[in-house]
């Protein structure tokens, strides 16, 4: 399954190697065209010279962190890459560097801290990662500064229909722009499975401003806050219940064109939609929306519930209700061009 | 300028959802210029052909508002911000939406007044349940300030002056220019309040010489106001700088010199928040010197701004007189040559 292969490869931002040679080797049969650029985007092309020109952007990077010093011990030092929320970090299985040396995050143990520390969450100064070795010398011989480092775990299927796995974000909406470009459209399309999103939607301009496209669909992982001790106000998104559809984030407003052109597509099709209920966060949209002389943009996401830790949880009715409606929206936009507002 | 202002300012068009206000400015400027074309942004451009100095001049015409995120059981709605909304601000306000639906902010049960914050708020509609409101609204809709325009004086108060009033001025300029070589971009422009998004996008593709924007700005002759110089009633301001752009020296020379030249009251402004379109069409492309002109307004993003009407005609007056006379690059740019 490509879905669980991408989940399970190592790839934070600015390190995105691993997941792109997978999606090279999937898609290679696939493409007219299939390049990468100096920052590192991978772009999958398909009916070349065909109108109009739709980018579809699926960002390969996740959240993770760096190896910033060493101590004595042989304990690593580490720094943050993307937003992470530190309270998840303590004892989770990792690993270090391009050799994938295997690791855990550490703290001082509890019997150890004292009882005003035991309140706070720890800080990421305040962590470290053990290597299983005794010494600085034995460790500078496994890693170095500047290894990355990231989240070790599985995808397994539980429950009614999910995944639990790492990084469903984005390698979900990789999963999906995949598929979709298996399929074959009347238009010129471009797949561009994009680096440094969680470090501030880096790759997405530049792939942006290369394809130079008529309009541009976003395939991200977005928050599920359908869990216990939330208002169902906050809850952001649900899983199981569709796709969802950002209408606004920090970085962000979508086209009210292109909002109605994916519920009508969702409708026409019977695909279950929501819309994203936040209106914070940002996503590649920002950055391809505003390039050249502005891209009309769309979000579709799957709801992720636990995002930017290592266990996060999808419905993958959600995933296969994610690929129906982009293709449908591509359908859409084969048959009918593309929407947008009355331009004299 | 007084109806053209009034029936700008209560016009709806927050961020993202500016069709309605760019049909009316459309309307209004269409008869003075050569071409008038939308773009994909809903940035609108009203275009007087030249052949001299390519010069756009921006003026947002997003307004602030409040964006819906959920309808409850009952029919009460959730919102989010559109652009700097205060709460303290919001609460009590009457918004209306794009279709006309009205609604009133109310808050929940609250020991402490100073934690207040948007989620405490909702919005009441009328609606009985949660089908009757999701007849009358959807999520994402966006509401606004409804508010008349009133006159107290010369001094005018209302919603949104932020930046109809810049609008205004621009509209105003664009009818009364006269002959000039220069081709001039009036580009009333989109999403602003979100982060100057259709002016980066819009100067792209004008690519001009030179960039103006003409926005509301901050005062500081109000009680216990921030220390600040510039007054209402004193004049267009000319800026200096603030949190978005350091105005291109000349450009601020240039527009200076005639305000002085043609006894133009003038004050010159140094905003220390906030920022304008030319923050982000000076970064476009290689570089554009940039320079703005600002409308003093008192209680801006609040559904009472007030702007000063010779004010308004002192901005009308500059613009326009720095528009129609010969403008040379070189003069701007000497280490182009």
């Amino acid at each position: 399954m490509l879905l669980k292969k991408l989940s399970e490869a190592y790839g934070v931002s600015g390190d995105e190697g691993n997941v792109r040679s997978l999606l090279r080797t999937e898609l290679q049969d696939y493409a007219e065209e299939l390049t990468t650029d100096s920052i590192g985007n991978l772009y999958v092309k398909k009916g070349l010279g065909k109108k109009p020109r739709v980018m579809l952007a699926a960002h390969m990077d996740e959240v993770g962190l760096m190896v910033v010093g060493f101590e004595k011990s042989g304990l690593l030092r580490v720094t943050a890459v993307g937003g992470l929320d530190h309270r998840v970090l303590v004892s989770k299985p990792v690993v270090v560097g391009n050799n994938h040396v295997p690791g855990v995050i550490g703290a001082k143990a509890i019997h150890l801290q004292k009882p005003q520390e035991r309140k706070k969450p720890l800080e990421i100064d305040n962590l470290y990662i053990d290597l299983g070795v005794q010494s600085q010398e034995e460790a500078e011989k496994l890693v170095k500064i500047g290894d990355y480092v990231a989240f070790r775990s599985s995808v397994n299927e539980i429950g009614e229909n999910c995944l639990l796995g790492k990084a469903f974000d984005d390698r979900a909406g990789c999963a999906v722009l995949a598929e979709v470009m298996k399929a074959d459209f009347d238009l010129e399309l471009t797949g561009v499975f994009t680096v440094q999103e969680e470090v501030g939607l880096r790759g997405a301009g530049v792939a942006a401003f290369n394809v130079h496209p008529e309009a541009a669909l976003v395939f991200e992982a977005t928050s599920a806050a359908d869990v216990a001790g939330t208002k169902e106000a906050g809850h952001v998104t649900q899983i199981g219940q569709g796709p969802a559809i950002t209408i606004m984030d920090s970085s962000f407003i979508t086209p009210q064109y292109m909002i109605d052109l994916a519920v009508k597509t969702a409708e026409k099709l019977g695909i279950p939609y929501q819309f994203r209920r936040l209106t914070t966060a940002g996503t590649d949209a920002g950055q391809i929306s505003q390039t050249h002389e502005g891209i009309p943009s769309l979000v579709i996401s799957i709801p992720c519930r636990y995002i930017h830790s290592p266990a996060t949880l999808i419905n993958l009715d959600d995933y296969q209700n994610t690929i129906r409606l982009a293709k449908g929206i591509l359908k859409a936009i084969e048959e009918g061009g593309l929407p947008c507002e009355g331009t004299a | 300028m007084k109806e053209l202002l009034k029936k700008l300012s209560e016009t709806y068009g927050p961020s993202g959802r500016e069709d309605e206000i760019a049909r009316v400015i459309r309307e209004e400027i269409q008869d003075y210029v050569d071409e008038v074309f939308l773009d994909k942004m809903g940035n609108l451009f009203a275009v007087k052909k030249g052949t001299g100095t390519k010069v756009m001049v921006a003026a947002h015409m997003d307004e602030i508002g409040v964006i819906i995120t959920y309808i409850d059981k009952n029919g009460f709605l959730r919102f989010s911000n559109i652009g700097g909304v205060s709460p303290f601000i919001m609460l009590g306000q009457r918004v209306v939406f794009a279709n006309g639906t009205v609604g009133t902010i109310g808050m929940e049960k609250l020991d402490d007044i100073k934690k207040l914050t948007l989620d405490k708020l909702y919005l009441d509609i009328g609606a009985k349940d949660r089908e009757e409101a999701a007849k009358l609204v959807k999520i994402g809709d966006i509401a606004v300030s409804q508010r008349q325009l009133v006159f107290a004086g010369d001094r005018a108060i209302g919603k949104a002056m932020d930046n109809r009033a810049g609008c205004a001025v621009l509209i105003q300029a664009m009818r009364e220019l006269g002959d000039t070589n220069n081709e001039v971009y009036a580009v009333f422009t989109t999403q602003e309040e979100l982060g100057l998004r259709g002016a980066r996008t819009s100067s792209y593709r004008v690519n001009p010489d030179l960039g103006l924007a003409v926005d509301v700005t901050l005062v500081g002759d109000t009680p216990e106001a921030p220390p600040m110089s510039v007054e209402l009633g004193k004049g267009a301001a000319i800026k200096v700088k603030d949190n978005s752009v350091i105005c291109h020296p000349k450009v601020k020379e240039m527009l200076t010199k005639i305000a002085e030249e043609h006894q133009i009251p003038y004050q010159f402004e140094v905003l220390t928040a906030g920022g304008t379109d030319a923050g982000a069409i000076h970064l476009t492309r290689e570089g554009i010197p940039s320079g703005v002109i600002s409308i003093p307004c008192r209680y801006v993003h609040t559904p009472g701004e007030m702007v000063d009407m010779d004010d308004m005609e002192s901005a009308v007056k500059l613009l326009k007189t720095f528009l129609t006379q010969p403008i040379e690059m070189d003069k701007i740019y000497p280490c182009a040559l």
